[in-house]
C-alpha cells in the first residue's frame, strides 16, 4: 500500500526520516484500523452494503422469505412507473412540499417573535423545540385521539359550535392533511430554533440603518432580513426536505393503510412489510428514494461549496 | 407636547408588544402544551369520560386504571426495560465507537484518510427505509429477529457522532498531543485522558442526542420483533393500537403515549441546552 499522494507531497523528507517515525507510523496504521475499523466495517455492511444489494434485489420477482427469486429485469420499476407512481410521487410531492413550507413559514414566524426582548421567550423557545425530540409514535397517538371523530376533542369542539366534523380518518386527502398538520406540529420548534440562531447573528448595524431610513418594519424584513438570512433557509431547506423524505412513525400510527397517504417513503416498508412480502419490488422502490435523496443531499453540498468560495 | 407624544408611542408599543409578542408566544406555547396536557389528563381518566362525546376536561375521578389495563394488555414494564436496555446497550457503543473513529480521523496518521471520512458520511443519507429490506434479510439470516442485537447492531455505525466529534477535535490545540506524545502516551492515553476530558461538553451532547433517538427508534425495531417479550416501547404501543379496537381505550392508548413520551420530555427540560445544540449542529458556523 503506497501513501496517499497528499501526505507524501507534505513530507518529502521519507528516506532521511529516522527509525522511530516510521516504526511510529506503522503503529499508527494498527491504531488507526482499531480506533475507526470497526465503525467503518458497521457503516459499510449496514449501510453501503444494503443501497447496493438494493439495486440486484431491484431486479428480481421476490417473496420476502422465500428461497427462490426470478430475475425480471426492470419489471419492477416499469411496474411502478406505469402504475401507482403518479399517486405515490403526488402524495410525497404534496407531503413534502406542505410539511416543510408550512414547518419553514411558521418557524420563522415564530423565530422573529422569539427574537423580540421580551420575557418568556427562552422558555416557550424551549416549548417549541420539544416536540421534535418526542417519540412519532407516542406523538401520533395523541393526535389520533385529538382528531377522532366521535371521541376527539377537536370534534366536540367543533360539535359544540354547530359546525362539520371533517373525516380526518376515511377521507384520504383529509388524512393527508391530518399527516401534515402533526408533523408540522412536531417540526416547527426545529426551524425556529435555527431561524433564531440566524437572527441573532445578523449584523445590528445594518438594521438600525435602514430604521433610521425611515424603512418600516415589513419593508425592513422583506428588504434586508429575509435575503440575509438566506443561508439559514437553504440550509432548513435541505435538512426538512430530507427529514420529511424519511418521515415514517406518524404515518404508520395513524394511517397505517396509508389511505391517502402512500408516500414512497411509507410504501418501501408497505410493499415490504405490510403483508405483500414484495422484496423486489420495495427494493425498487427504496432505490428510487436514495437517488432522490442523493440528488438533494449533493445540491446541499454543491451549494456549500460556493458559500465558501465567495465568502 | 412632548410627554404626549411620548406616551402615545409608549403605548403603541406596549399594544405593538402584545399583539405581535406575547399572543403569539402564548398561541405558540399552547398548540405545544396543551396536545401534551391533554395526553397526560386522559391517562388518568375513567373510560366513562371518554364515551360520553362531552367535553370532560379533567377526569371525573383521577385513576391509574388505564395504566393497569394497559399493563395487563401487553407487558409494560418488560417493553420499558426493553427499550431501556437497548437504548443504554446501543447508545454506549455507537457513542464510544464515534470517539474512537473521530480521534482516529483527526489525530492518527492513515494512507487515503481523505476518503475515509465522505464513506463514514454517507451513513447519514442512508435511511432505515433504504436499507430496510437488505439488512432485514441479513439479520433475519444470522438469526437476528426477536433479538436484542438483531435490533441494536444494524445502527451500530454512525456518521452523527463522528461528524461532531471530529469538528471539535479539529479545534483543539495540537501542541497538548504532540507534548503527550513527546512524554510517551499512547494513543488510549491521549484519547481517554487529554481529548476526552475537554471534550465533555461534546460528548454530552452526542450521548443525550443517540440516547433520544434509540428510545424514540420505530421502523427498524418495528420490522425486526414480533415478540412481546423483545419488543421495544415504541412497538409494544402498535400492538397494544392493533389489540385495542374498542374506542373507550384511548386512556389506555393514552397511558402507553405517556410512558414512551415523558421519559424524553423529563431529560429535555433539565439537558436540553446539549440536546438543541447537537441537533440544531451545522446550521450556524
Amino acid at each position: 500500500m503506497s501513501a496517499d499522494p497528499t501526505i507524501a507531497s507534505s513530507r518529502p523528507r521519507t528516506r532521511s526520516r529516522p527509525l522511530w517515525l516510521s516504526t511510529r507510523r506503522r503503529r499508527d496504521f494498527w491504531a488507526f484500523l482499531l480506533l475507526a475499523g470497526p465503525n467503518i466495517a458497521l457503516i459499510v455492511v449496514f449501510c453501503w452494503r444494503p443501497v447496493i444489494l438494493n439495486l440486484q434485489y431491484s431486479l428480481l420477482d421476490w417473496t420476502l422469505g422465500n428461497k427462490r427469486a426470478t430475475f425480471i429485469g426492470l419489471g419492477n420499476y416499469i411496474e411502478f412507473f406505469t402504475g401507482e407512481a403518479g399517486r405515490v410521487l403526488l402524495t410525497t410531492l404534496i407531503f413534502t412540499v406542505a410539511t416543510v413550507g408550512g414547518s419553514m413559514v411558521l418557524g420563522l414566524l415564530l423565530a422573529l417573535v422569539l427574537n423580540r426582548r421580551l420575557f418568556g421567550t427562552s422558555v416557550a423557545r424551549s416549548f417549541a423545540f420539544a416536540p421534535f425530540v418526542l417519540s412519532g409514535v407516542g406523538v401520533g397517538l395523541v393526535w389520533m385521539f385529538i382528531f377522532d371523530p366521535v371521541f376527539g376533542v377537536l370534534s366536540i369542539i367543533l360539535r359544540k359550535v354547530s359546525l362539520p366534523v371533517p373525516e380526518w380518518f376515511s377521507d384520504p386527502r383529509l388524512s393527508l392533511t391530518m399527516i401534515c398538520i402533526v408533523f408540522i406540529w412536531k417540526n416547527l420548534g426545529y426551524c425556529a430554533v435555527i431561524y433564531l440562531a440566524g437572527l441573532q447573528s445578523m449584523p445590528a448595524e445594518v438594521m438600525e440603518a435602514a430604521a433610521l431610513d425611515g424603512a418600516g418594519p415589513v419593508r425592513r424584513f422583506w428588504w434586508i432580513t429575509f435575503p440575509l438570512l438566506s443561508p439559514t433557509t437553504f440550509f432548513l431547506l435541505i435538512t426538512t426536505i430530507l427529514s420529511s423524505l424519511q418521515a415514517f412513525d406518524i404515518i404508520r400510527i395513524m394511517t397505517p393503510l396509508g389511505n391517502g397517504t402512500l408516500t414512497l417513503m411509507y410504501d418501501v416498508y408497505l410493499q415490504a412489510f405490510g403483508g405483500y412480502n414484495r422484496a423486489g419490488y420495495s427494493s425498487a422502490l427504496a432505490t428510487i428514494l436514495f437517488v432522490l435523496l442523493m440528488v438533494i443531499t449533493l445540491l446541499q453540498l454543491r451549494f456549500v461549496e460556493r458559500r465558501v468560495h465567495y465568502s | 407636547m412632548t410627554t404626549l407624544a411620548l406616551s402615545g408611542t409608549g403605548r403603541r408599543r406596549i399594544v405593538g408588544d402584545v399583539v405581535a409578542g406575547y399572543l403569539p408566544l402564548v398561541v405558540a406555547t399552547l398548540i405545544v402544551a396543551l396536545p401534551l396536557l391533554w395526553m397526560v389528563l386522559s391517562s388518568f381518566k375513567p373510560a366513562g369520560d371518554i364515551v360520553t362525546q362531552d367535553l370532560v376536561l379533567l377526569p371525573s375521578r383521577w385513576t391509574t386504571e388505564a395504566y393497569t389495563t394497559a399493563s395487563s394488555k401487553v407487558n409494560f414494564p418488560r417493553l420499558f426495560l426493553n427499550s431501556a436496555l437497548v437504548t443504554i446497550v446501543g447508545a454506549s457503543i455507537k457513542l464510544f465507537v464515534s470517539l474512537t473513529t473521530a480521534y482516529a480521523l483527526v489525530f492518527v496518521q492513515f494512507p487515503a484518510k481523505r476518503i475515509i471520512f465522505p464513506v463514514i458520511l454517507v451513513a447519514l443519507m442512508v435511511p432505515a427505509q433504504v436499507s430496510l429490506v437488505p439488512n432485514y434479510v441479513l439479520i433475519a439470516g444470522l438469526g437476528g429477529i426477536n433479538t436484542y442485537w438483531g435490533i441494536i447492531l444494524p445502527g451500530l455505525g454512525t456518521a452523527f457522532g463522528t461528524f461532531l466529534f471530529r469538528q471539535q477535535f479539529l479545534s483543539l490545540p495540537k501542541e497538548i498531543l504532540e507534548a503527550a506524545e513527546v512524554d510517551g502516551a499512547g494513543h488510549a492515553t491521549r484519547l481517554f485522558r487529554i481529548v476526552a476530558p475537554i471534550s465533555a461538553p461534546t460528548i454530552a451532547t452526542v450521548a443525550l442526542v443517540t440516547i433520544v433517538n434509540e428510545w424514540n427508534d420505530y421502523l427498524w425495531p418495528l420490522v425486526v420483533t414480533n415478540s412481546a417479550s423483545i419488543m421495544t416501547l415504541p412497538v409494544g404501543l402498535t400492538l397494544l393500537k392493533n389489540t385495542e379496537g374498542d374506542v373507550s381505550s384511548y386512556p389506555v392508548l393514552m397511558a402507553g403515549a405517556v410512558v414512551v413520551i415523558v421519559p424524553v420530555l423529563i431529560l429535555f427540560t433539565f439537558l436540553q441546552r446539549y440536546i438543541v445544540s447537537g441537533l440544531t449542529q451545522g446550521a450556524v458556523r
